[in-house]
């Protein structure tokens, strides 16, 4: 197979309302960083692989027509990708196959998402005239089951503030990140309202309007550039309503995990992965997908969050750059992932670089926690 | 890099309205169909993609609701375009070619009966500017016919035969919603939607769904004795601005004519995703398809599953190559108002 | 300068689209049986999995659940939200419970309302049964369905619940 490497990253800053920009100027914003990034030319560009959230988010249906002179396709192969809240990390794999296939040799790939465009929670609580009108957004989802987890090995309650706390401090460290909350503690998110219980206002993950683009291209032509090596990358899906599933602890999670392990040489995920940027859009799911993910056994995620592993100076930091729960672009959320991992082994994430970092993994969900996309990236090919 | 050939393709019956049957009810039987024909079912499958619209159910994130017709225990890899199913090949065929799967499901499905297809299908366009319009999809596809017409690439008599044609071919086509023959008089006498497009230049407005299987060179002769090879495919897309855009040519297909070398092979069979009478001429003058049986399905205006009936096109052409034993065949894809964003893909039987 | 001078960066405008929703015929069928009182799942005829409401098929099997399984409207809460905020489009005042019920002898749950009880005494593996609306004004829809409320029957191990194919 031929390998593939990340050369340029870009993103906008995340806001509640980007106002400032069209969609056409907020994908182009992420694209001119990523481009600059890498040091590359439109004619370099083969091909374009665009990814984003439900169409009802913005009111745009197909948005790679209208986006097609502002992403730089006109006369290029594009293809837009949509796998729910995974969006984003499944783009990226997608946009690196095209360059493993052999079939391209540089991709671009952009995601966006501009909530402030439509409503995103009436988008995502269609009306059927024979369902009762009980949805109660993303939050009243997931709940149910981050409190399962919560039965099943008793954590105390303050792992999820703890969490939501972490993240908020380490997006201090970033400037693109929506929720600056200067002072924010574990005390200030408890004493935030209850929306969903166990769920409190802080522990949850805002709105945004944002764009993250990334330039892959083939090794040979990565030159002398930069480069954050792709060493394994997959996707899994499960189906919603299937009898069985485990929703705390989904298998196309572990699956996916262990097939980008093997991919990528990894025996122990703890000790060989220097720092992980993981899909956490309510507080909980930190522990949750370290077990998951195969860094603990089952039941020791939040000790990992509580004795301060995954901080900034913990041995195994998580969302250094402040995760969903500080900017949630949806179809962007899952590149933010894959891109600030990418950053990170390239030595290029700024105030929330992790020292050394070499290896580090990039992880995104969605639907109902059963679609699931992750890659690892190294500083070395191999 | 590994070849890829098609080996099953299977189609539903195209419905004016699908009524009770939801998406699960259309897509299951032509995933069973297909698995059928090969003796096979999912767990021979390395990656499944599908191809749909969550406009088109009126509900984000409908395409999951699909899902459910899969068997995803244990988890499969997957994946899904918010495009026509024929570029959920396009990312499959990727998948096979760089070794991460040796077969894949594509499947694709639309109902286009439960909303309105042309106030749904105008938010495509530029939303600050165009949208507010509501341009529906006939009037702009009208634009484009207007131009054929005038700068003399087509004629009125070409898109009438298409269409005479078309219903005629429909006839052998055990899936088609449109059979009615249509005599030149009766055309004449149907009145105009947009000018120049009558009624009979337009698609019906169609639910269905397909699904296909294609396969690695180490596994396709595992699953059959026709494989039907994809010699070639490209894409490409232009401009949203209609204003900057020759619609009088296509640089997209021009683009693939080059890219996969196709001025001198003589082709046997060709289906195109052609929604309007118009685009069929239009696009056999730019192939150089004159000669060649075009549509022998009756294509999208005898039955337009949206975002499938680019999938259906490959389909058509890798079953007109196993059932004729021809060896050339190309097939068509299309998305976006007046032939945006062209595939063209160059099926091959081997002797 | 007032401020409906003052220039706007945007402008709201309105996408009114129509849908005519076909639930399909698992569901059309399970409707039916609600509009008369009464849940009727259906089964795997492979890995024998009952689902409720049925959407006519098993994700684990690929195959459609042809077999239809009268269900009582008992069961226990499987897991449950406290909501305290409104949500757009949804008439219920908050807080409320929403619930992962599971019938008895269904395979997965479904999501509904829990009341006729303190909030903070719900608890996973409760048991609950369905307090019905009056007869004369149930529809095609699980809102035929009031909400659960708690039974007097020993609490469920939740984690025995877990279906594993025959």
């Amino acid at each position: 197979m031929i390998q593939a490497g990340v050369i340029g990253v870009g993103q906008t800053n995340y806001d509640s309302k980007r106002r400032d920009v069209s969609m056409a100027g907020l994908v182009r914003e992420a694209i001119d960083k990523a481009m600059l990034a890498a040091d590359i030319e439109w004619d370099a560009v083969d091909a374009v692989v665009l990814g984003k959230a439900p169409d009802m988010f913005e009111g745009v249906i197909m948005p790679e027509l209208y986006l097609a002179d502002a992403i730089g396709a006109v006369g290029k192969p594009v293809l837009r990708v949509h796998t729910a809240g995974s969006v984003g990390g499944s783009t990226a794999v997608i946009a690196a196959s095209h360059v493993c296939s052999g079939q391209f040799k540089t991709v671009l790939t952009v995601t966006f998402e501009k909530q402030s465009e439509s409503n995103a929670t009436w988008a995502l609580s269609p009306r059927y005239p024979y369902s009762p009108h009980i949805n109660a957004g993303a939050g009243g989802y997931f709940a149910p089951f981050i409190r399962e987890y919560i039965r099943r090995y008793e954590p105390p309650e303050h792992i999820g503030w703890k969490v939501a706390a972490k993240d908020r401090q380490n997006a201090l460290k970033n400037p693109l990140a929506h929720l600056q909350i200067p002072g924010i503690d574990e005390k200030m998110v408890s004493e935030t309202p209850m929306l969903w219980e166990p769920l409190r206002y802080l522990e949850s993950c805002p709105s945004s309007d944002g764009a993250c683009a990334m330039v892959i291209t083939s090794e040979d032509r990565v030159g002398s550039r930069n480069v954050a090596w792709i060493r394994g990358m997959a996707v899994r899906s499960e189906g919603t309503l299937s009898a069985g599933r485990d929703e705390v602890n989904p298998q196309g999670g572990i699956d996916c995990a262990k097939d980008i392990y093997q991919q990528a040489g990894i025996q122990n995920p703890r000790t060989e992965i220097d720092c992980a940027e993981i899909y956490v859009p309510f507080s909980w799911y930190e522990p949750m997908w370290l077990e998951n993910l195969g860094f603990c056994d089952l039941g020791e995620g939040w000790k990992l969050t509580d004795e301060g592993v995954t901080a900034m100076d913990g041995s195994l930091p998580v969302n250094m750059s402040g995760g969903v729960l500080s900017s949630n672009p949806i179809g962007a959320s899952g590149m933010i992932r894959f891109g600030e991992a990418a950053l990170q082994v390239m030595g290029l994430a700024e105030d929330h670089q992790v020292e050394d970092a070499k290896i580090s993994m990039g992880h995104a969900y969605g639907g109902a926690a059963q679609f699931f996309a992750m890659w690892i990236v190294s500083s070395t090919k191999d | 890099m590994k070849k890829v050939a098609v080996v099953g393709y299977a189609q539903h019956k195209i419905l004016p309205n699908a009524g009770a049957l939801n998406e699960v009810e259309l897509i299951m039987p032509v995933v069973h169909k297909v698995f059928n024909d090969l003796g096979i079912s999912q767990d021979d499958i390395g990656f499944t993609c599908s191809g749909s619209c969550d406009y088109l159910q009126g509900a984000a994130f409908a395409f999951v609701e699909g899902l459910s017709a899969i068997q995803t225990s244990p988890p499969i890899k997957e994946s899904h375009v918010e495009m026509d199913a024929a570029w959920a090949l396009y990312e499959s065929m990727l998948k096979i070619k760089m070794g991460d799967a040796d077969t894949a499901l594509i499947y694709g499905f639309g109902k286009s009966s439960p909303g309105n297809l042309d106030s749904i299908i105008s938010l495509q366009m530029d939303p600050y500017y165009i949208s507010p319009l509501w341009p529906d999809r006939v009037s702009l596809a009208a634009l484009q016919a207007q131009i054929l017409l005038q700068q003399k690439i087509i004629t009125h008599d070409e898109m009438m035969a298409t269409v005479i044609e078309a219903r005629n071919n429909a006839a052998n086509n055990p899936n088609a919603l449109l059979t009615d023959h249509v005599s030149e008089d009766l055309y004449q006498a149907d009145s105009l939607i947009s000018s120049p497009l009558r009624g009979f230049d337009c698609p019906p407005i169609s639910d269905g769904a397909s699904a296909m299987v294609i396969a690695s060179e180490d596994k396709a002769f595992e699953f059959t004795d026709n494989p039907i090879w994809i010699e070639g495919i490209d894409h490409s897309i232009e401009s949203s601005n209609l204003g900057s855009r020759d619609l009088a040519t296509s640089p997209t297909i021009q683009n693939a004519i080059t890219n996969l070398n196709l001025k001198n092979i003589n082709f046997d069979v060709a289906e195109l995703h052609t929604q309007f009478s118009h685009e069929v001429p239009f696009l056999r003058k730019l192939l150089n398809l004159t000669n060649v049986p075009t549509n022998l399905s009756g294509g999208p205006l005898v039955g337009n599953v949206m975002m499938c009936a680019g999938l259906d096109a490959i389909g058509k052409t890798f079953q007109s190559l196993v059932s004729d034993q021809s060896d050339h065949g190309i097939a068509h894809a299309s998305s976006g108002p007046c032939l945006q964003h062209n595939m063209v893909v160059h099926l091959e039987r081997h002797k | 300068m007032s401020d409906d001078q003052a220039p706007k960066d945007y402008k709201e405008s309105f996408i009114h689209l129509e849908y005519q929703y076909t639930a399909g015929s698992a569901t059309t069928t399970f409707l039916n049986q609600v509009k008369e009182g009464r849940l009727v799942g259906q089964s795997c005829p492979k890995c024998k999995a009952v689902y409720v409401p049925p959407r006519g098929s098993c994700p684990r099997c690929g195959i459609a659940t042809s077999i239809e399984v009268p269900l009582t409207d008992k069961g226990c809460v499987e897991s449950f939200t406290v909501v305290h905020i409104p949500i757009p489009g949804n008439p219920i005042v908050p807080p409320y419970v929403c619930a992962m019920i599971r019938l008895d002898e269904a395979d997965i749950s479904f999501l509904h309302l829990v009341q006729d009880i303190e909030i903070d005494q719900i608890r996973i593996g409760m048991r609950v049964q369905a307090v019905w609306k009056p007869k004369d004004e149930w529809t095609h829809s699980l809102e035929n369905i009031k909400w659960f409320a708690p039974i007097d029957e020993p609490d469920v191990d939740v984690s025995t619940l877990r279906f594993k194919p025959s």
